[in-house]
């Protein structure tokens, strides 16, 4: 340094360029800022203060005149910008414009005035988008049936200790599941109608219907046997036998006789199950072929796209609802229906059931009555996020869980504020 | 990213076909850098100074709308965040949530020692890998900053996997970071309160840090001013709350951050988001409740876009759907689900052992070959072509049937003379109904197994060898 500069100078200096901002800088004394001699420590401290002060202001003043100065800090070494204070800024993101065409609305269950003799109904479908978006509230919340069935059969140890009063007997079991869990809706399985199981006629089964249509006042569900030959025959035998009620028919695929229970609906006044296996393109067909061919009503039709169990498919279950979902949305008219999910499914996951892993290598995966119901929640959990409306269900604690977070994230659940600012610090 | 066809990508390569990336063309090069299966630096030629400018041009318009950021040093480290898609069939979704479960500064040191242990010792074996969690959040609650360095460095000294030092006091932060400072620790967190002093440690320090505001203006503020201070390695936590109409608000926070960064392509808060199922231990008292509740906020955010989560329950019951429900939603779509048909053998099977049918469904495959390897069950195993469908649909589709067996074992050149001598192959209990078929039309003997090949060890102490008829 050859040459000394006096700070006094240099503030005179900038006071001369008339700069507003320097008017807070106190420039005491003529001291000589030289590097050659020694300085106190409080003395070299207080000169660098000042002196950065000043750079500061020589540094906004480039800044004004346009000199590219901060380039000159780039670098490691450089002192990276402070702020005072927090940027102040305002968060903002748009609607889905896109999700102009909602889902179809669907009402199962009549009342006497509708011809039926439910106490209530049950409505699904009307999202104007994915489900508990902000974008547009749904109108319906997420609804669950409960699996009754028509003669005893294998279940989880989890599920069966809940039915083990009521497993001879449809029309107590479906009392139960409405008075002691809630159950929106009841499902009869007519499974015993599979000619490879006990072949009960079709007259029979229909009695069976009957009898849980007296037992409750909730919409059912009429569910067949999954035996393609006999299904059409058992479900427009037990349309006939519920007439006016505006029962669920299920299901209708493509690999039975789906115009023999789309006519049954239509006669009797039901709603018919779509069922597809995990395949968009199939349900838009199947889709299609009940309302072009068999002339069934748009507010006559529920989608099953087939529901695998969390960690046996549940990703393409998921993905094939959402995207199913989505093009509703978005304007596909064959697929804008109200979707259910056979959550039950999740009890064939031996997580689910299994006493203990058989893996060795596997951590212990602890107590199976816990395991259960928790692989139901779950599964129907990521489905109703998917764009699921109806699920049904078979455990009490699932069914209870489930509906605890879909209708907080619906919107109808109150609790307490909490205070979450304290969480670290909590003890747990 | 903001290049979406190979063709856009091409004109920024060296298009000469040198083929060091491995594959064939520059083109094809450009098609997996589209689907991200390729990185830049994969393209040797493209590294060369004469390249640097398109490499950087490359590399800012490849870059996943969603920042990347990495927690943790050497092979425990964790990406976080970095998708490009709202919905996961639009590509697939990168780096699964991460996992980190809590300890805390009040433990007794043999507590905090096995809770350590059984974070960093979980796993569930599934398809053909082990699904694990990835991180330790230790959470400050004696507010004294020694002791909390004394238990993070204890965490430290006990495991390898990244951590997370919670506290939002910048003193009780320092002290800890100069403990773990070169293991890349994720700070948590900075809040409209203790920003300045926060951002002074991720300078200083040069870590990650989680920005904390359940009011999104803040949270933006608090990101703005972080990024123009030079941050980057951000994360920001929208507030979890675990009931009731806050709980809605905090799902509707993720939507719109996510929303915002990926389709609106506001890139100052296209940052990893954070989430605190923890929160349902704030409410709930009963292990099992809590336990239940904390996956059930896990799952819901999990599938809407949390980037990372602090859990606390580690009841296997709540670890196992954790873990499914992440591999769930992050497998990637694009991989196909199906293996190879044909017969494979498991161990050394000799001319004694069984001969398993099972179908080409990946999941199914993998299961079945992990319940009979792990059991040292020696054996052959027969994936039969059923399109990647299981075991039931493909009995009741028509997918598994009698001749498709046959066909896969003369495929195979799979002589049943010759490579056994009971002549005898093992239905799955879900196709017992294929049996009388399978028997006209290979002529062998069909036993049906267990539905379940977990019970298959069982199945064999009763049923194998089979009793000469």
């Amino acid at each position: 340094m050859t040459k000394k500069i006096k700070l006094s100078e240099l503030g005179s200096l900038l006071g001369g360029l008339d700069i507003e901002a320097l008017e807070g800088v106190k420039i005491e004394g003529d001291v000589e800022l030289d590097l050659g001699h020694m300085l106190n420590p409080q003395m070299a401290y207080a000169l660098g203060h000042e002196a950065a002060q000043i750079a500061h202001h020589l540094i906004n003043i480039s800044r004004i005149l346009g000199y590219p100065v901060d380039q000159m800090f780039s670098g490691t070494a450089a002192k990276p910008i402070r702020p005072s204070r927090l940027i102040e800024s305002k968060f903002s993101v748009g609607r889905m414009e896109e999700w102009k065409t909602p889902i179809q609305e669907v009402t199962l269950g009549a009342t006497s005035s509708d011809g039926g003799s439910r106490s209530s109904t049950v409505t699904l479908g009307g999202e104007h988008a994915l489900p508990y978006y902000f974008d547009n509230p749904m109108p319906h919340r997420n609804y669950i049936t409960m699996d009754v069935f028509d003669m005893p059969i294998n279940m989880a140890k989890a599920v069966k200790s809940n039915y083990e009063d009521v497993i001879n007997s449809p029309s107590e079991w479906a009392k139960k599941v409405v008075r002691d869990f809630g159950a929106d809706m009841v499902t009869v399985h007519l499974i015993s109608t599979d000619p490879n199981i006990k072949d009960t006629s079709p007259a029979e089964a229909a009695k069976t219907v009957e009898e849980v249509l007296q037992a409750v006042d909730v919409p059912i569900v009429i569910g067949g046997s999954g035996n393609p030959e006999k299904d059409p025959v058992v479900l427009e035998k037990a349309a006939e036998v519920a007439e006016g009620e505006r029962c669920l028919l299920a299901s209708a695929s493509l690999n039975l006789d789906y115009a023999r229970i789309a006519e049954a609906a239509k006669k009797y006044n039901h709603v018919v199950l779509s069922w597809t296996q995990l395949e968009i393109n199939a349900q838009k067909e199947l889709n299609r072929k009940l309302m072009k061919q068999c002339g069934v009503a748009r507010e006559n039709i529920l989608m099953d796209p087939t529901t695998a169990a969390l960690g046996y498919g549940l990703d393409y279950a998921y993905t094939n609802m959402e995207r199913i979902r989505l093009a509703g949305l978005t304007g596909d008219a064959e697929l804008n229906f109200p979707m259910s999910s056979g959550t039950t499914n999740a009890w064939g996951a031996r997580e689910a059931w299994m006493v203990a892993s058989p893996l060795k290598e596997d951590s212990d995966w602890g107590p199976r009555e816990y395991r259960g119901p928790i692989w139901e929640i779950i599964t129907g959990l990521t489905l109703s996020l998917a764009g699921n409306d109806l699920f049904m269900m078979m455990h009490p604690t699932a069914v209870q869980v489930l509906k605890e977070i879909t209708q907080t994230l619906y919107g109808s659940k109150e609790a307490e504020p909490t205070n979450i600012d304290n969480w670290i610090t909590a003890v747990i | 990213m903001k290049l979406n066809s190979p063709l856009q990508v091409y004109k920024y390569l060296p298009q000469i076909n040198c083929a060091e990336c491995g594959d064939a063309t520059c083109m094809a090069f450009a098609a997996h850098l589209i689907d991200r299966s390729k990185k830049l630096e994969d393209c040797p030629p493209l590294l060369k100074d004469e390249f640097k400018k398109k490499y950087l041009e490359l590399e800012s318009l490849l870059a996943p709308e969603v920042r990347e950021i990495i927690v943790g040093r050497g092979e425990h480290a964790k990406k976080i965040g970095g998708d490009d898609v709202l919905y996961r069939h639009q590509l697939t979704f990168f780096n699964p949530t991460t996992f980190a479960y809590d300890v805390w500064d009040t433990m007794a040191e043999q507590e905090l020692v096995d809770r350590i242990n059984n974070i960093a010792n979980f796993r569930k074996f599934y398809v053909g890998k082990f699904l694990k969690v990835d991180m330790v959040a230790v959470r400050c609650v004696s507010g004294d900053a020694l002791k909390f360095a004394s238990a993070v460095k204890k965490v430290s000294e006990t495991t390898e996997l990244p951590l997370v030092l919670c506290s939002f006091d910048p003193a009780v932060l320092r002290a800890a970071l100069e403990v773990v400072k070169d293991k890349n620790p994720l700070i948590y967190a900075a809040t409209e309160k203790n920003w300045g002093e926060v951002a002074e440690l991720a300078l200083n320090y040069k870590v990650p840090v989680v920005l904390s505001s359940s009011d999104l203006d803040k949270l933006r503020s608090l990101a703005l001013t972080f990024q123009e201070m030079g941050i980057k390695e951000l994360i920001l936590d929208p507030g979890t709350y675990p009931q009731g109409k806050q709980l809605k608000e905090t799902f509707e926070r993720c939507i719109k951050l996510r929303r915002a960064g990926i389709k609106e392509g506001q890139k100052d808060i296209a940052l990893p988001i954070m989430a605190l199922p923890l929160s349902a231990w704030l409410v709930y008292n009963d292990a099992v409740t809590a336990s239940y509740w904390e996956t059930v906020l896990a799952s819901v955010f999990i599938v809407r876009y949390a980037d990372i989560m602090i859990l606390h329950g580690l009841e296997p019951y709540a670890m196992l759907p954790q873990v499914h429900l992440r591999d769930t939603i992050y497998t990637d779509p694009r991989t196909p689900v199906k293996v190879a048909p044909g017969v494979n053998e498991i161990g050394s099977p000799t001319k004694d052992s069984p001969v398993i049918i099972t179908t080409n469904f990946a999941l199914t495959y993998y299961t079945v070959e992990s319940d009979l390897s792990s059991n040292k069950i020696n054996c052959y195993i027969a994936a039969v072509d059923t399109d990647g469908i299981g075991v039931e649909a493909a009995v009741a589709g028509g997918q598994l049937t009698a001749a498709k067996i046959k066909d896969t074992f003369q495929k195979a050149g799979f002589d049943f003379k010759e490579k056994t001598d009971h002549s005898t192959l093992i239905l799955p209990g879900l196709a017992a109904r294929l049996q009388g078929d399978v028997e006209d039309v290979t002529g062998l003997r069909v036993m049906i197994g267990p539905p379940d090949s977990g019970r298959i060890p069982g199945w064999m102490e009763k049923n194998w060898p089979p009793k000469p008829k």
